[in-house]
């Protein structure tokens, strides 16, 4: 078990640090000298020069990367280049924004998506299970920018429920909660369905039942569990789509979270912020998915005897 | 879910493969005249051919009677890409035409969707919008498709090395939340178009590649393969036409499941304003022009939404649809 996990964290720690090259890399093959971007318009070459010395850009792009790897290690990500901050002290105050947002968002999702794909199971090729599927696949084809405009539309001006934008209170989370909870809900809903119907068809089931258990105790106490299982991982793989889909809520909410960093740095044109934010989320990413990884180790016995 | 399938695929593999190569042993000691097995050889894969063309006939005949709202989705899918291609006829106006004495007027005989803040017809810009989703849904991912089943193959089939760079790089890709890794592509390129091209081929890859490993470490245990090999055929060869022909019906479902999130990746980059620049038609642009008005004119956002709704899920029902009739493995992942 102990050996399952460590071989797992051995294994994220190089995917980690190429995803740092990969940032780096890609964002410096950019035409353009920042210490120009910095300094800004009518400008000496001198200053130029010294403003390049002071943050190492005249340095070989392997000592920048491994001086940047370094110093990333130590929770260091350069100073950006427009608020003449340090960068993790910027992405600091903005996380707990966005963790407020998806951590409410986690729960629409598990809330909706999980009764929805229940209720889907047990009416199995109904009525019911084909208009929740339907309406599921229609969640999970909407467009996060769609839900989230639909929403303030009917409820913070049709019937001025809930604030339109804002960040400080519960009544400003519910709709972008809801706008970023709902592909997950879909996703979590059709999952959900399609577990327990298969679970509901072993052996077990059918002792419960002979047993004389209730369909209700049945499914709460026997099939549901079995059948959460992958659905817990893949509530914890949906991290990177709820970041990728926070951008988005942000935007249109303008609550001043991670992702509106990472569209206010390529505004800006801020490249040290820009890198800092999509590192410091696809660090998230990978940390969720090892969890996610060494949960289902830890659910699923199976997977321990073939890792 | 994908990562346990393959794990316990793989150790059964390991274990059949030790099998297959046993049998190879005795199956090579036997043969005689290799010019006799390549003949029943190439009889096989005739047979082969022919099994295959009826199952496909078969498979999407079962398609069109179990599943009538994926054969809809595909009527409708034709009908939008017809509009789409023919949209300097069927458009009523010039999209970029400005009309700003008509700014912003209500849905109307005239204007079947109103017009934007400078008098352009939405109807109009919307149709024109929809060549560039169907092109950023078909091109893009058709490239990165190429990409990741060459990779998918190379990795599967050689294994060893080759294959641990190319899986670890793969896990690299995914590792990335894929909106903030195109954005970073598109901040590099600067927006536009032809840049949306290249950011998502080269973004979407890696799923791909990992599919195609998975099912290549299967098929090339299969005992058709070990007797090409066995014959002398090279690597080349047998990927190209023993494996991949095999991961097709993945592949053909994979790519009707992946249009639709190239597309959304479009509209959620011009929507952020990193995608396509004005004047372009974009959908995601039209959203957050519109976004100005929303409780004014809300049909000016909430249309191009409806569009860009109404492709996805058109996809996403056929690319269901599909894979419950090819592609079993599939299922659910």
């Amino acid at each position: 078990m102990i050996k399952h996990i460590v071989k797992r964290i051995l294994i994220a720690i190089p995917v980690l640090i190429c995803v740092i090259l990969v940032i780096f890399v890609m964002l410096r093959i950019l035409p353009g000298n920042p210490a120009e971007t910095m300094a800004g318009e009518h400008v000496s070459q001198a200053v130029i020069d010294k403003i390049s010395r002071e943050m190492g850009l005249d340095e070989p792009l392997y000592i920048q990367f491994f001086k940047y790897l370094a110093n990333a290690v130590r929770g260091d990500f350069g100073t950006s280049y427009r608020l003449n901050r340090n960068v993790t002290g910027i992405i600091l105050e903005a996380f707990p924004n966005t963790v407020k947002l998806s951590i409410c968002a986690a729960v629409i999702a598990w809330v909706i998506g999980i009764t929805a794909g229940l209720v889907a199971a047990i009416n199995q090729n109904r009525i019911l299970d084909r208009l929740f599927m339907g309406v599921s696949l229609a969640g999970v084809s909407m467009p996060v920018f769609m839900i989230a405009l639909v929403l303030q539309y009917l409820f913070a001006f049709q019937f001025k429920i809930f604030p339109v934008s804002g960040y400080d209170s519960l009544a400003c989370m519910v709709l972008p909660a809801i706008s970023l909870g709902w592909n997950s809900a879909g996703s979590i809903a059709r999952m959900t369905r399609s577990n327990l119907v298969e679970v509901m068809q072993g052996d077990y089931i059918r002792t419960a039942r002979a047993k004389g258990l209730r369909e209700s105790g049945v499914i709460i106490g026997h099939a549901l569990k079995n059948a959460m299982l992958p659905v817990v991982t893949m509530m914890a793989l949906q991290i990177s789509s709820m970041l990728s889909g926070a951008v988005l809520t942000e935007s249109v909410f303008g609550i001043p979270g991670i992702g509106r960093l990472a569209v206010n740095a390529i505004e800006t044109r801020d490249m040290p912020l820009l890198q800092g934010t999509v590192i410091f989320t696809t660090i998230l990413v990978i940390i969720g998915n090892l969890v996610a990884d060494i949960l289902y180790s830890v659910l699923d016995p199976r997977i321990r005897e073939v890792a | 879910m994908d990562k346990r399938k393959n794990r316990l695929r793989e150790s059964t593999d390991a274990g059949a493969g030790a099998e297959m190569r046993q049998a190879d042993r005795v199956y090579g000691a036997q043969a005689g005249g290799a010019d006799g097995l390549q003949a029943g050889y190439a009889d096989a894969l005739e047979a082969e051919a022919i099994g295959e063309a009826e199952t496909w006939k078969e498979q999407l005949k079962k398609l069109a009677r179990q599943n009538k709202l994926a054969v809809f989705s595909a009527v409708l899918i034709g009908v939008i890409l017809l509009i789409a291609v023919f949209a300097p006829v069927t458009a009523p106006y010039d999209p970029y035409a400005q009309d700003l004495v008509n700014r912003l007027a209500a849905p109307s005989a005239q204007h079947w969707l109103g017009t934007d803040d400078l008098g352009r017809d939405m109807a109009s810009r919307i149709i024109y919008g929809a060549r560039i989703s169907m092109a950023i849904g078909l091109l893009p991912t058709m490239i990165s498709m190429v990409i990741g089943t060459i990779l998918g193959l190379i990795a599967g089939y050689y294994g060893g090395k080759v294959d641990f760079v190319i899986m670890r790089l793969a896990d690299v890709m995914l590792a990335f939340p894929s909106l903030l890794l195109a954005m970073v592509i598109m901040y590099t390129m600067g927006g536009g178009l032809v840049n949306i091209f290249i950011a998502l081929s080269l973004v979407n890859w890696a799923g791909t590649a990992r599919i195609v490993r998975s099912q290549t470490l299967s098929l090339k245990e299969a005992e058709y393969v070990e007797a090409a090999r066995s014959i002398g055929v090279k690597g080349r060869t047998i990927l190209l036409r023993h494996i991949l022909p095999n991961c097709l019906p993945s592949l053909i479902v994979l790519f009707t499941l992946n249009i639709p999130s190239a597309i959304l990746s479009e509209a959620s980059l011009s929507f952020l304003g990193v995608g396509a620049q004005p004047p372009s038609a974009s959908w995601g642009l039209a959203v957050v022009r519109g976004k100005k008005y929303l409780f004014t004119e809300p049909w000016l956002s909430i249309a191009p939404c409806a569009a860009i709704m109404i492709v996805v899920l058109a996809f996403n029902f056929l690319g269901d649809g599909l894979r419950d009739v090819l592609d079993p493995y599939l299922k659910e992942q």
